[in-house]
């Protein structure tokens, strides 16, 4: 089958402002759109420009917006689209440096503001700390994070106000904050409850419906924020 | 032109790197530069477990891990570094664990363990629970909790930053020239110690589990400084990539108990490996499920067998080999236990292939998915300049991109995650101490002079070669011709069209000829590093006229331990020939005898 691509283009080197560019390709219905993407680049104009890796789905290289809606280029397939139109652009909400490659660092400067590490000041024992697998499972949705960003750029609250920490910060706080093995619970609820914590969060489900990983995001966000009104991690 | 100066520059930010970052940073001034923001690493895909003989499931010992890793190397493994390596596994996954890795866990707490191919109860031969997994995410979350110690412990990173080149001064390593890939400005990294952990180049081939990015570049890099690579004959093919797209598809779901399954609805591998069937070691199995293809037993005649791990016939054959449950009740599983153990082998084969394996079998074939040869290293991951062990001062290597070697020949499951933090371990600490007691070396004024003729060679060049064209070539030959089953006719096509298509690569064209974000360009560089590590694979392969571990060769069909029980170093001169020496393996307890599963 022939597919049309519209695909958002800006290289800062030559264009005062942005523009689309349209190509046409052949494609099977089971084709990634990064294929289609790859086989722009390579048979046809090698100046579009995106970053990928794994190229299935773990390695969150490759958020964008297909057809409206933020994806990894290379988990939605053609014959999941419905048609054989496809607009690609770049996320929303943070700076675009060429094309379909946005500047990821303000995403990242939210992550690290949550201390997404494991804290606990006790000696470690010998052996493993122990933890029941229903402890483990507690946590277990937060812990498939990927780091695409697809979440936050898809929040309004975040494109309203980019100083919110967004909902993949809080997804990685989350990750800490119900593990029966860390102390760090009470610091990270602190930062979380400040102005541009979680209560920015209007629960409009965005993040959730754009999350390649299927976490339960919103749900979440809504258990860290029983937790500072509450003071408990049940 | 910016330079830098840190004791120690590590390059690459997967498990190995990162590893080692958070070792050398602990006493001297580190940074890490990588190609990818960190957490894109490919450790991130692994899925299945890390081998290590915590016995948490069931009687287990660091010699038995020990045995069965110089036996799936085919002896051709250095025993001292696999001793080295299993014995330190325990004690490195507790380590991971106090990190905070999220492992799966047992009804008493402990971190749970799943049987892999190739790890064995030394006394009964019978699969062993040797994996340690966090579901089938299980180098994701190494990914993620190595990168979470990074950010606690205030890492430097220089992310998306291309190595170009490695600077050698006096015969040590001086520093690192980079590209950073949103400017296009070159940088310069002086540093007194540097540890590559650049990963593979699964992208030599057609059929790959490795993501694009996979290029070998580390590798490369000393091949052109004039140092030698080691036994790169030797690749692993995974049996079990999802059909055409190579996606990876653990060894956990045979672990868990599934079979694979021809055409006549034979569980075949009961003919090539009677005591542990499907859990063999891999190379075993790729060479059984191309027989069975060639032998006309594929699915519908097509290259690919099932891999079928629908509870029914998880349950059947699980009560025909009589396994049990670690409190000795017999193995029965449910869908929903199989959704909750390989959540993402499911979410890959619903999304990718429209099936649920719960209820469908995978096609499956073999993927070119593993390097066990490398940049040559010793147990200190100290480089090394030729087959006397004289270590490069200075310069570092861990993880795929390094040979120690634990691999040998055929590397089992479960064993590269422990290896890149083992080995990631070691670099790290080795390299501080190295740089404690060192000086930096004067910087040369032309430093980045050859990295720069590299890229203006890509950007000038007036031919009308495309990358993709070129790139598809080399993967198609690689795959018809140096993978699964090799041949001397056929490995030699294909060296033929590698060198044609070096020629070709003179004349390379690409569009973007600007410096914000070129990736064009990069793909270009690194399409050159992948040329010629596929040029070292193939004339080392042609060279070994014997079959061991994952080099079989149907023209040379027994091992040939009087003859070739020995590493292949390959060095490539700077008029492009390629020169092979060799060393011996290191035979410590283990006397080389017949390998039978």
């Amino acid at each position: 089958m022939q597919v049309t691509l519209k695909i958002f283009r800006y290289n800062p080197e030559t264009d005062k402002k942005p523009h689309y560019e349209t190509y046409t390709v052949e494609a099977e219905p089971t084709d990634r759109v990064l294929d289609l993407l790859e086989k722009v680049k390579g048979e046809q104009d090698g100046t579009l420009t995106f970053r990928r890796s794994c190229a299935h789905g773990v390695c969150g290289s490759d958020a964008m917006r297909i057809n409206g809606v933020n994806r990894l280029a290379c988990k939605v397939l053609v014959q999941d689209l419905g048609t054989n139109r496809i607009t690609v652009e770049p996320l929303l909400g943070l700076p675009t440096i060429k094309d379909l490659v946005v500047d990821m660092e303000p995403f990242f400067e939210h992550y690290r503001s949550v201390k997404p590490y494991f804290i606990n000041n006790d000696p470690p024992p010998k052996k493993e700390r122990l933890q029941s697998p229903e402890e483990r499972a507690r946590f277990d949705d937060t812990t498939k994070c990927i780091l695409c960003g697809a979440c936050t750029t898809s929040c309004p609250s975040f494109w309203l106000d980019d100083q919110y920490v967004g909902p993949a910060a809080i997804v990685n706080a989350h990750r800490f904050i119900f593990d029966s093995r860390d102390q760090g619970a009470e610091e990270r609820l602190k930062i979380l409850a400040d102005q541009f914590g979680v209560f920015r969060c209007h629960t409009i489900f965005n993040c959730t419906l754009a999350c390649p990983r299927e976490i339960q995001i919103t749900r979440a966000i809504g258990e860290v924020r029983k937790a500072i009104a509450t003071g408990r991690l049940d | 032109m910016k330079t830098h100066q840190y004791d120690v520059v590590v390059v690459g930010a997967g498990g190995a790197g990162l590893m080692a970052a958070l070792y050398a940073s602990q006493r001297a001034r580190t940074a890490v530069i990588s190609k990818l923001y960190p957490t894109r690493s490919h450790t991130g895909a692994a899925q299945g477990g890390i081998g290590a003989a915590l016995g948490n499931m069931e009687e287990d010992h660091p010699e038995w891990h020990t045995y069965d890793t110089v036996k799936g190397s085919d002896y051709l493994g250095d025993q001292d570094a696999i001793e080295f390596m299993c014995y330190q596994a325990p004690d490195i996954v507790y380590e991971l664990e106090h990190m905070g890795l999220p492992f799966s866990r047992t009804p008493e707490g402990l971190i749970a363990q799943r049987p892999f191919g190739g790890h064995t109860n030394n006394i009964t031969g019978k699969p062993v629970r040797r994996a340690c997994y966090a579901a089938d995410r299980t180098g994701h979350m190494i990914l993620q909790t190595l990168y979470q110690q990074g950010i606690k412990h205030g890492l430097t990173f220089y992310d998306e930053f291309q190595m170009l080149d490695l600077i050698m001064v006096n015969g040590k390593a001086a520093g690192v020239v980079a590209l950073e890939i949103a400017t296009g400005e070159i940088h310069i990294f002086h540093a007194k110690a540097v540890i590559l952990a650049t990963g593979g180049w699964g992208r030599v081939w057609e059929i790959t589990s490795n993501a694009f990015t996979l290029t070998g570049d580390g590798a490369a890099i000393v091949l052109r400084k004039g140092l030698p690579l080691e036994d790169m004959e030797f690749y692993q093919f995974h049996p079990t990539g999802i059909y055409k797209l190579g996606i990876l598809i653990t060894e956990g779901v045979r672990g868990e108990g599934g079979v694979l399954i021809n055409d006549k609805g034979e569980r075949f591998m009961e003919r090539y490996a009677p005591t542990v069937k499907d859990l063999a070691s891999r190379d075993v199995v790729s060479r059984a499920i191309y027989i069975e293809i060639r032998e006309g037993r594929g699915i519908n005649g097509q290259r690919y067998v099932y891999l079928d791990v629908r509870p029914e016939t998880v349950n059947k054959y699980a009560a025909i080999d009589g396994r049990t449950r670690p409190d000795g009740s017999p193995y029965v599983v449910t869908a929903e236990e199989l959704l909750a153990k390989l959540p993402d082998i499911i979410d890959f084969c619903r999304t990718y292939l429209g099936i649920d394996p719960v209820t469908e079998p995978i096609p499956v074939q073999p993927t070119a998915h593993y390097a066990m040869g490398g940049i040559p290293t010793n147990i200190k991951a100290e480089v090394l300049a030729d087959e006397k062990g004289t270590v490069v001062p200075g310069l570092y290597a861990a993880g795929e991109t390094a040979c120690v070697s634990v691999h040998g020949a055929n590397r089992l499951g479960t064993n590269s995650l422990l290896d890149i933090v083992v080995f990631g371990k070691q670099a790290g600490i080795h390299a501080a101490e190295y740089a404690e007691g060192a000086d930096f070396e004067p910087l040369p004024d032309d430093a980045a002079d050859f990295a720069r003729a590299q890229l203006e060679a890509i950007l000038n060049s007036q031919g009308s070669e495309r990358i993709a064209d070129i790139a598809t070539e080399m993967k198609r030959v690689m795959m018809d011709h140096v993978g699964v089953f090799r041949t001397a006719e056929g490995m030699q096509q294909a060296l033929d069209k590698i060198r044609e298509l070096k020629a070709r690569f003179k004349y390379i064209h690409i569009d973007d000829r600007g410096k914000t974000f070129n990736t064009e360009l990069l793909s270009a560089w690194e399409l050159g590093n992948l040329l010629d590590l596929a040029e070292v694979t193939t004339i080392s392969a042609l060279a070994r006229t014997e079959s061991r571990g994952a080099h079989s060769r149907e023209d040379y069909p027994k091992r040939d331990d009087e003859n070739w029980l020995k590493h292949t170093l390959a060095w490539m001169h700077p008029d492009g020939q390629v020169e092979l020496r060799y060393k011996p393996v290191v035979i410590t307890k283990y006397q080389p005898k017949e390998r039978v599963y």
